[in-house]
């Protein structure tokens, strides 16, 4: 008897555990949700979503202006967009020569670089993107007569994709290793070359961990906070000029919060209206994403 | 007679291992050769020689000849790719890629652009699934994911999408090792159809199946082969005694 009521206990443990989880995360939108709406009695929902202009303060008449978000939302897009189309393909690559062409003497230099790489602290690639990478932009847009300012999207961008590079190209690597070996082999039997087999079979077999590498990549890329305000500043420009000065919304969420301590000021419960988005937004994202698995299990089985 | 593949002096090193001693093995035209012997005594390691299947295996080194019609497969000039679509392989676990049942017979056509167009196309899956005996079960069903097959299904399956590049000659490797007893039958009656068409090797642990299927047996033993002839001779009147030993059961 003294076994099952262990058993029972244990399994109330595990439960507590699982439960605190949840929890937790609801506790954490709860909060969002009932700050973001102090927000929004003060400032429209329409006016901050849709607005043009992002320079909060509070006139002296007690109204608060300038809360148009479109400005971070595009800014944030924007250097998402550069770091996946730098991060995700040089990291799916990589994964791709780790697992499937590299000799083993090979992988044993790469992956523990790789995970060096992933460890560095987002401040020193922050001071990789003003010393090394955003000179280098700019001389090279010389030649084309571009002008580049010293904190572009561009340069913000690319020092992301090669922060989440090693994220990508760790869990790729690990999803393509974990399929069968029969898989290739029987390709090769088939005649199949090593590079047929990779696309034609591997990537649709490996389908649903390389979305889900994708997501947690786009995840830390949208989170990311430290190599925007270092290389690509705090200036809320609209534009989809990625040679220009951009903000995200991480960005100024920390601005909002630095400094003034009062959580009842208009600036202050903005950080938690634009927190709200973020939340809804990887919230959507992580739907999708689960659709888009559900639909390859349904083709792929 | 005449072998399709004629095997002379092979011998097989996995780095400092030899695997196979010069082993020498004639496998007649559209018949069955079925490879015998206990675990580890190199009948895969053979096999694998006769598709090239073993090039990437690292540090390994073979000696000898393997002709199929007569031409050296191990000669420099041999694209490996193409002997492939004329010595096909199945293999001992039914290994459907996760794609549909269509898109799996289809591979190996696409890979080699057999076809002219999708009509085509959909002729060779028709009659490379009518061949393997699954169209009947599956016609229905073309798009949904092979892997929900059963497994006698699935390595049906895998026989239809070898035969859908049209070789000459099948390797299998214990196909019917994970399967059950009604699936086994259905696959040996197979095979007993595909005889001919194609020229067959298979390696069974199965002696009832090697007695079966096959016409010509090859008893391996330690990386050589012990003895090696016609089926009903090997079984009934073994030369050797460790060939005896093996098909009686005392030991292996
Ligand atoms: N890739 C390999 N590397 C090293 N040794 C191997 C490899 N494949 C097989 N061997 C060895 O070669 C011998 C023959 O193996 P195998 O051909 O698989 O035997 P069988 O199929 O008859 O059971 C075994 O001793 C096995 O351990
Ligand atoms: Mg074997």
């Amino acid at each position: 008897m003294r076994s099952l009521w262990l058993e029972k206990t244990v399994r109330f443990f595990f439960f507590l555990c699982a439960l605190s989880a949840v929890v937790i995360s609801i506790g954490i939108g709860v909060t969002l949700l009932g700050e973001a709406l102090r927000f929004f009695a003060r400032v429209s929902i329409i006016d901050f979503l849709f607005g043009l202009t992002w320079a909060p303060h509070t006139l002296p008449s007690g109204e608060d202006v300038g809360f148009g978000a479109v400005p971070l939302f595009t800014g944030t897009i924007l250097i998402t967009l550069i770091a996946m189309a730098v991060g995700l393909p040089c990291g799916l690559m990589v994964a791709i020569y780790l697992s499937e062409y590299a000799t083993p003497r090979m992988r044993n230099i790469f992956k523990p670089v790789l995970e060096t790489l992933a460890g560095i602290p987002t401040l020193v690639y922050g001071f990789f993107a003003i010393t090394t990478l955003a000179p280098f932009l700019r001389r090279v847009g010389e030649v084309f007569h571009l002008s580049l300012s010293t904190e572009s999207a561009l340069s913000a961008g690319i020092v992301m994709g090669i922060m989440v590079l090693p994220y990508m190209s760790s869990l790729c690597e690990d999803a393509l290793h974990r399929l069968p070996n029969s898989l290739r082999e029987c390709s090769i039997g088939l005649g199949a070359t090593a590079s047929e087999t990779i696309i034609r079979v591997l990537l649709p077999a490996a389908f649903p961990s390389i979305m889900a590498a994708f997501l947690l990549s786009l995840s830390r890329a949208i989170g990311e906070t430290m190599i925007v305000v270092m290389a690509a500043g705090l200036a809320a420009n609209l534009t989809f000029n990625p040679l220009e000065a951009v903000t995200t919304v991480t960005v100024q969420i920390v601005s909002l919060l630095t400094g003034d301590q009062e959580f009842d000021n208009a600036k202050t419960l903005a950080a938690f209206g634009l927190g709200f988005v973020l939340f809804i937004l990887t919230f959507f994202l992580n739907i999708l994403a689960l659709q888009g698995v559900k639909r390859h299990r349904r083709i792929y089985g | 007679m005449s072998f399709k593949i004629d095997v002379k002096n092979l011998s097989l090193f996995y780095g400092d291992k030899q695997a196979l001693f010069k082993v020498s093995l004639g496998l007649p035209k559209l018949q069955t050769t079925a490879l015998i012997g206990p675990s580890g005594c190199g009948k895969s390691s053979f096999l694998r020689c006769l598709n090239r299947m073993n090039d990437s295996v690292p540090n390994i080194h073979i000696d000898g000849k393997v002709l199929l019609d007569g031409k050296d497969i191990y000669a420099p000039s041999v694209d490996v790719v193409e002997l492939r679509s004329h010595v096909g392989m199945v293999f001992q676990k039914p290994n459907p890629f996760p794609r549909s049942i269509y898109e799996n017979v289809a591979y190996g056509p696409r890979i080699h652009k057999l076809f002219k167009n999708k009509s085509a196309l959909d002729d060779i899956v028709e009659t490379s699934l009518t061949r393997a005996g699954l169209w009947e079960e599956i016609k229905d069903r073309l798009q949904q994911p092979a892997t929900r097959l059963s497994g006698g299904q699935q390595q049906r399956l895998c026989i239809a999408r070898a035969i859908a590049v049209s070789p000459e000659v099948i390797l299998m490797d214990e196909p019917c090792s994970a399967l059950d007893p009604i699936a086994t039958a259905k696959i040996e009656e197979l095979i007993d159809e595909l005889r001919e068409k194609f020229t067959i090797v298979i390696v069974t642990h199965n002696l009832q199946q090697a007695a079966r299927v096959s016409q010509k047996t090859a008893f391996f033993h330690s990386g050589h082969i012990v003895e090696a002839g016609e089926t009903g001779e090997l079984f009934t009147m073994p030369k050797d005694e460790r060939t005896q030993g093996y098909i009686t059961g005392r030991y292996g």
